[in-house]
């Protein structure tokens, strides 16, 4: 079975974190380094994805200051979203090989891996058609946003980017508000927290995601290592 | 050397993808293009994906713009390309793959008058011959057969489940038979279709071969796939299925398919009950801040009951049956488009102001979307309160994998013969959905009689605490 390093950051500016990003991207390419899970929080950020509708951020320039919230427009698909402490954010850094390549089914997957994890806690977490994401009933709990990078010496590509898993109940009250997530204006987002009446941590959380992430993507279960690089 | 031009194009990238949007030209016009080098960006749901090139070469034109989008096929740039004499025998795996694969393929391939857009067709197809659904793999697996050997004559190439049941109609396109050889794996639809006449099953020369049923298997049920329509005519609309509707939904099935139910009905005089909740209720309401309804009585008059019949709290394990010690009951709580079932735990072990105040707590947190995992555990048997939307009879789906599920229905005024005479009593019917692979009708006529005998013997006197 391929292995998979699994890295917790712990709490970590997006645009370090994006940079890591695109040095492990290339590192992978050129078979340099193993094939990653980065499992991190992110200090308040939005990002903006390619959809690229501003009109989805509610706050100004001086309002993000006020709140000490950075703002980026990235590569992955989707539109505006939001991250911050009390959510678990997964950057599956994956070589995918062209042939049986599936954009779509990849999505899916993702979607799976937290659906399992959920079901877990009790909760019946679900697809909306048309929504990438896990929904609680009418309510976000993961956004999913991924780029497909095509790798410069193999045929295939490696993902980046992935899905943010909002853990703690003051990330749907502080980060969401600002925002219409994803663009959608008729739900709303939820927390694991929130659903489960319990307290949880987002690096315990990381850790439990870790053997439905091999399942679902065929690897052994990795353990983490606490990394320190950046 | 000649230069010919290749046209690209949008590439099937998933199965379920329809079109795509062009975000980003990586490569402008005179730029040189390597295979495999990124051309542009493409946008799909909640993807970003760079599109790879297919060949080597010049770009010459964008057929479509930035922020474009187009169905999959579309033509989306050309990319000049110099080609040996030979044929436009390109490095890529798929074409020679393709190429061996097919004998017949070559001449067509070769022919310089189509080399220019079947080559580029072939290139963006190529790696979509090896794309095959799930529902196809599995039905190749099933009738072993080996997809390579089926002609596709779905979108671009692709195997259809109808292929693969041609070919397994066929007996060709076998797992094992691939020595025979030349069996055609063309991605052009038009060739396709041309050598899918060798397919049918109807040439005599090929022996039709059963499918592999026997009469001693029981026919596999079909699994259903979904072919509905995708976007609602103008007398219809859609909802979608939330998660809680599919959990109930495959419940529901689950308990159908698998548990024999068997159904019956009690009547019982409620008169006393009807009356001593009209004495307490006011005195409840102000000093335990809940109303009092009639289902805590309800639920200590089952609990007391299974207590004597404890065959009602089992679950049927193939190979024996469980019975639980533990009295847990699930109470069906419906909301607007759904019913839950929190459990109130070991209910013998609580008197009727407890039950009333489990109940009303968990009907609020059910109705608020507060339930947590534990309040939906380990529940032994169901009771549901039908009769607050008016019903008088409801034959209910039993909570798998419990044994039996209760209803209580409507509380009526009727006339009833006492004695000899006529009263006006107030009735109601409590109707028993079981499992009839552990419960019998007798044991189960014991079990209501006793329901019956409890709830009748409230009366005035009964003291709450």
């Amino acid at each position: 079975m391929p292995m998979l390093e699994a890295q917790w950051l712990a709490r970590m500016d997006y645009g370090i974190a994006w940079e890591l990003q695109k040095k492990l991207i290339r590192e992978i390419d050129r078979e340099e380094s193993s094939e990653a899970l980065l499992l991190l929080e992110h200090t308040p950020t939005y990002t903006i994805g390619s959809d690229r509708h501003p009109e989805h951020l509610l706050y100004g320039k001086e309002e993000l200051a006020r709140r000490g919230i950075s703002l980026y427009e990235i590569d992955r698909g989707g539109d505006i979203t939001y991250h911050g402490p009390g959510q678990l954010v997964g950057y599956p850094l994956l070589y995918l090989d062209a042939v049986g390549l599936d954009l779509h089914a990849y999505l899916r997957n993702l979607e799976e891996v937290i659906i399992k994890l959920l079901a877990d806690f009790g909760i019946s977490g679900g697809r909306k058609p048309e929504y990438t994401g896990v929904w609680v009933g009418d309510s976000k709990i993961a956004a999913i946003g991924v780029k497909f990078n095509k790798a410069r010496t193999r045929r295939g590509f490696v993902t980046s980017h992935g899905f943010a898993l909002n853990v703690k109940k003051n990330v749907e009250q502080e980060g969401f508000q600002g925002i219409i997530p994803c663009g959608i204006t008729e739900f709303g987002v939820t927390s694991l927290e929130t659903l489960t009446g319990l307290e949880w941590q987002v690096e315990d959380i990381g850790r439990r995601i870790l053997p439905y992430f091999a399942e679902v993507f065929g690897y052994a279960v990795p353990t983490v290592i606490e990394s320190l690089s950046s | 050397m000649a230069k010919q031009i290749i046209e690209v194009t949008m590439p099937q990238l998933a199965e379920s993808l329809v079109s795509a949007t062009i975000d980003k030209w990586v490569k402008q016009p005179g730029d040189m293009v390597d295979m495999y080098e990124p051309l542009c960006d493409i946008l799909t749901d909640k993807v970003n994906a760079e599109l790879p090139s297919t060949v080597r070469g010049k770009l010459v034109k964008h057929l479509i713009g930035e922020g474009e989008t187009v169905e999959v096929g579309t033509a989306i740039c050309l990319i000049e390309t110099e080609v040996s004499d030979q044929s436009s025998q390109s490095t890529d795996n798929g074409v020679s793959e393709a190429a061996t694969a097919n004998p017949q393929m070559q001449p067509s391939a070769s022919r310089p008058l189509v080399s220019a857009s079947v080559s580029s067709a072939i290139d963006s197809n190529a790696p979509m011959r090896h794309r095959y659904s799930p529902a196809v793999q599995k039905l190749a697996a099933e009738h072993g057969i080996d997809l390579s050997l089926v002609p596709g004559t779905g979108e671009g190439g692709r195997i259809t489940r109808k292929d693969v049941l041609v070919a397994a109609e066929s007996g060709s396109a076998k797992l094992g038979s691939a020595s025979t050889g030349g069996a055609p794996s063309s991605a052009q639809p038009s060739a396709g279709a041309a050598s899918a006449s060798h397919f049918v099953p109807m040439d005599p020369k090929v022996p039709v071969r059963s499918t592999g049923m026997h009469l001693t298997e029981s026919p596999r049920i079909p699994s259903v796939e979904s072919q509905a329509q995708e976007v609602p005519g103008r007398g219809e609309y859609f909802i979608d299925i939330t998660p809680i509707r599919n959990t109930i939904a495959s419940r529901m099935r689950q308990s159908v398919t698998e548990i024999p139910h068997a159904w019956t009905m009690i009547e019982v005089d409620v008169t006393n009950l009807v009356m001593l909740r009209g004495k307490l209720k006011d005195d409840f309401q102000r000093k335990e801040g809940i109303n009092l309804t009639y289902m805590p009585f309800l639920i200590k008059a089952v609990v007391n009951a299974i207590k004597d019949y404890p065959i009602m709290n089992s679950i049927w394990a193939v190979d024996k049956i469980i019975v639980k010690r533990d009295i847990n009951i699930s109470l069906a709580v419906g909301t607007e488009d759904s019913v839950i079932t929190p459990v109130i735990r070991n209910a013998d072990q609580k008197n009727v102001p407890g039950i009333a105040h489990e109940i009303d707590d968990l009907v609020r947190r059910t109705r608020n979307n507060k339930l947590t995992l534990t309040d939906l555990q380990g529940g032994t048997f169901t009771v549901n309160n039908t009769g607050s939307f008016g019903s008088i009879l409801s034959q209910p789906i039993i909570n798998y994998p419990q044994a039996a599920i209760l209803t209580f229905e409507s509380i009526v005024k009727k006339p009833v013969v006492i004695n000899d005479m006529i009263a006006v009593r107030s009735m109601v019917n409590l109707c028993l959905s079981l499992d009839h692979r552990i419960l019998d009708g007798v044991i189960c006529g014991r079990f209501l009689q006793r329901v019956k005998e409890n709830l009748e013997s409230y009366n005035l006197d009964t003291k709450l605490y």
